[in-house]
């Protein structure tokens, strides 16, 4: 589903991704971890075609980015730690403005349809800006769901979350991945991929420097892992 | 598993999806200014807070007045304009939205035009209000048919121009002082040909006259429309 060979992405002259070699089959939850800095956000940005490549072969679905950009496009669901969401705009407009982009017919039926999936219903009239963060990384993540995309991609989902909404945003990723699609979380909070990933890759000074199933690393093997990939 | 978001496969659903995404841009920008009014009460007041100004510090003759007219208007025009471009892209900032509309399966040319005619629709409101006001403070007549045509193609240059440079200057830590320091010297040539048309329409000018003016606004709106329409993709990509 996703494939990454060789990629490199510098910032003028300072190289941000050295040579990412990447893939994620479909129905895989991978979880992207390393240290600020690392690259995962620039990795992220690349996948989402937010961001060229300077080198290197991407792949989502078979389309090549960037050429095939558009195709990609219609198949990702993106959440990163800011919404995506007008705060001028109740919840219900911005699922339908999001509707019409993306081309949905029913665009009312499926903003009442993910309104309800993520337990928002009740506040759809309600402005975006007067939610709290979780309401409004819930929303996002119902914006990203909005047209059924084959891979989600998560840019550190639960940044600036309390206990009760990262308890809630775990409960939406576990649904989101039992549907069968393709997940790529970047976090900082190895204790959450472990739980929720079924890979763990850890992107340390421009690579990948640890990829294992989180079926054969226990929690505290993970930590150790990560000390070691990612000391300098 | 199913994809929502399906591909327009003739040149006709291409057409109407393209169209869909314009108008939906558009639709957004004037529903969320309509429940802030932030952007055009910020433009009012400042428009309206030039033209006092320029009318207290040019204690003019009624001569006088029909000659500088067309200069404090544009200069009005212009100032507020660009207060206009600055905010609406600042939205877009706020909570990632750039991201958000870029995500989206559309040729990114229908974000901007989308911008811009929301920029556009933003400008115009501003004149229509500023134009009776400045008529009433100055004692000059702007209820001129001619005038009307010359504030809308500068006006639609000035939105072409001004949204592809606000979008370029958005992704800039300076972005506050970077848009006006970028757009006035590449939209002096919208606003000379207005001016001067607008020069030759309050002072009741031969159309040959006038003409010269009209066509250089015609094909610099143009000229920048077709550049913006090419260039937005790379200006917002990194």
């Amino acid at each position: 589903m996703i494939e990454v060979r060789r990629l490199v992405k510098t910032f003028g002259l300072k190289p941000v991704l050295r040579g990412v070699d990447f893939r994620a089959q479909p129905g895989e939850f991978v979880a992207l971890l390393g240290p600020n800095g690392a690259g995962k956000t620039t990795m992220l940005r690349i996948l989402a075609t937010l961001s060229r490549p300077t080198m290197g072969e991407v792949r989502l679905a078979g389309y090549a980015l960037p050429a095939q950009a558009a195709e990609v496009r219609r198949l990702l669901g993106v959440v990163s730690h800011q919404p995506l969401l007008y705060g001028d705009l109740t919840a219900e407009e911005n699922l339908r403005f999001y509707a019409r982009m993306y081309g949905l017919s029913d665009g009312a039926g499926r903003a009442a349809e993910v309104l309800d999936s993520v337990g928002l219903a009740a506040r759809r009239r309600d402005l975006v800006r007067q939610f709290s963060r979780g309401m409004q990384q819930r929303l996002a993540i119902g914006r990203a769901l909005l047209h059924d995309p084959q891979v989600m991609l998560f840019d550190e989902p639960y940044t600036g979350l309390d206990q009760d909404a990262s308890s809630m945003l775990d409960e939406v990723l576990r649904r989101v991945a039992v549907a069968g699609r393709t997940v790529v979380m970047t976090s900082h909070d190895l204790p959450r991929a472990a739980d929720l990933a079924t890979r763990i890759d850890v992107l340390s000074r421009g690579v990948i420097a640890a990829s294992v199933p989180q079926s054969e690393i226990t929690p505290a093997g993970l930590i150790d892992l990560y000390r070691q990939v990612t000391r300098d | 598993m199913t994809s929502g978001a399906a591909p327009a496969t003739s040149s006709g659903q291409r057409t109407r999806g393209y169209l869909r995404a314009v108008g939906a841009v558009l639709w957004k920008d004037l529903a969320a200014e309509l429940r802030s009014r932030e952007l055009l009460s910020a433009m009012l007041v400042f428009a309206l807070l030039v033209i006092l100004v320029f009318n207290f510090a040019l204690e003019l003759d009624l001569a006088t007045r029909q000659t500088v007219t067309s200069g404090v208007l544009w200069v009005t025009f212009a100032f507020a304009g660009t207060l206009g471009l600055n905010r609406s892209m600042a939205v877009e900032r706020d909570r990632g939205c750039l991201d958000g509309l870029l995500l989206a399966p559309v040729d990114r040319s229908a974000l901007y035009f989308g911008k811009a005619l929301g920029n556009l629709a933003f400008m115009l409101i501003i004149e229509a209000i500023i134009l009776p006001v400045y008529s009433l403070l100055y004692n000059v007549n702007l209820f001129l048919p001619g005038l009307l045509g010359v504030v809308l193609l500068g006006s639609i240059g000035y939105a072409a121009v001004g949204t592809l440079l606000s979008s370029m200057a958005v992704q800039a830590r300076t972005r506050d002082v970077l848009l006006p320091i970028l757009l006035f010297p590449v939209v002096l040539p919208v606003l000379i040909p207005a001016v001067k048309a607008t020069n030759a329409v309050l002072l009741g000018l031969e159309a040959a006259e006038l003409w010269p003016w009209l066509n250089l606004l015609i094909a610099y709106d143009v000229i920048f429309t077709a550049a913006a329409f090419m260039l937005f993709d790379f200006v917002v990509e990194e």
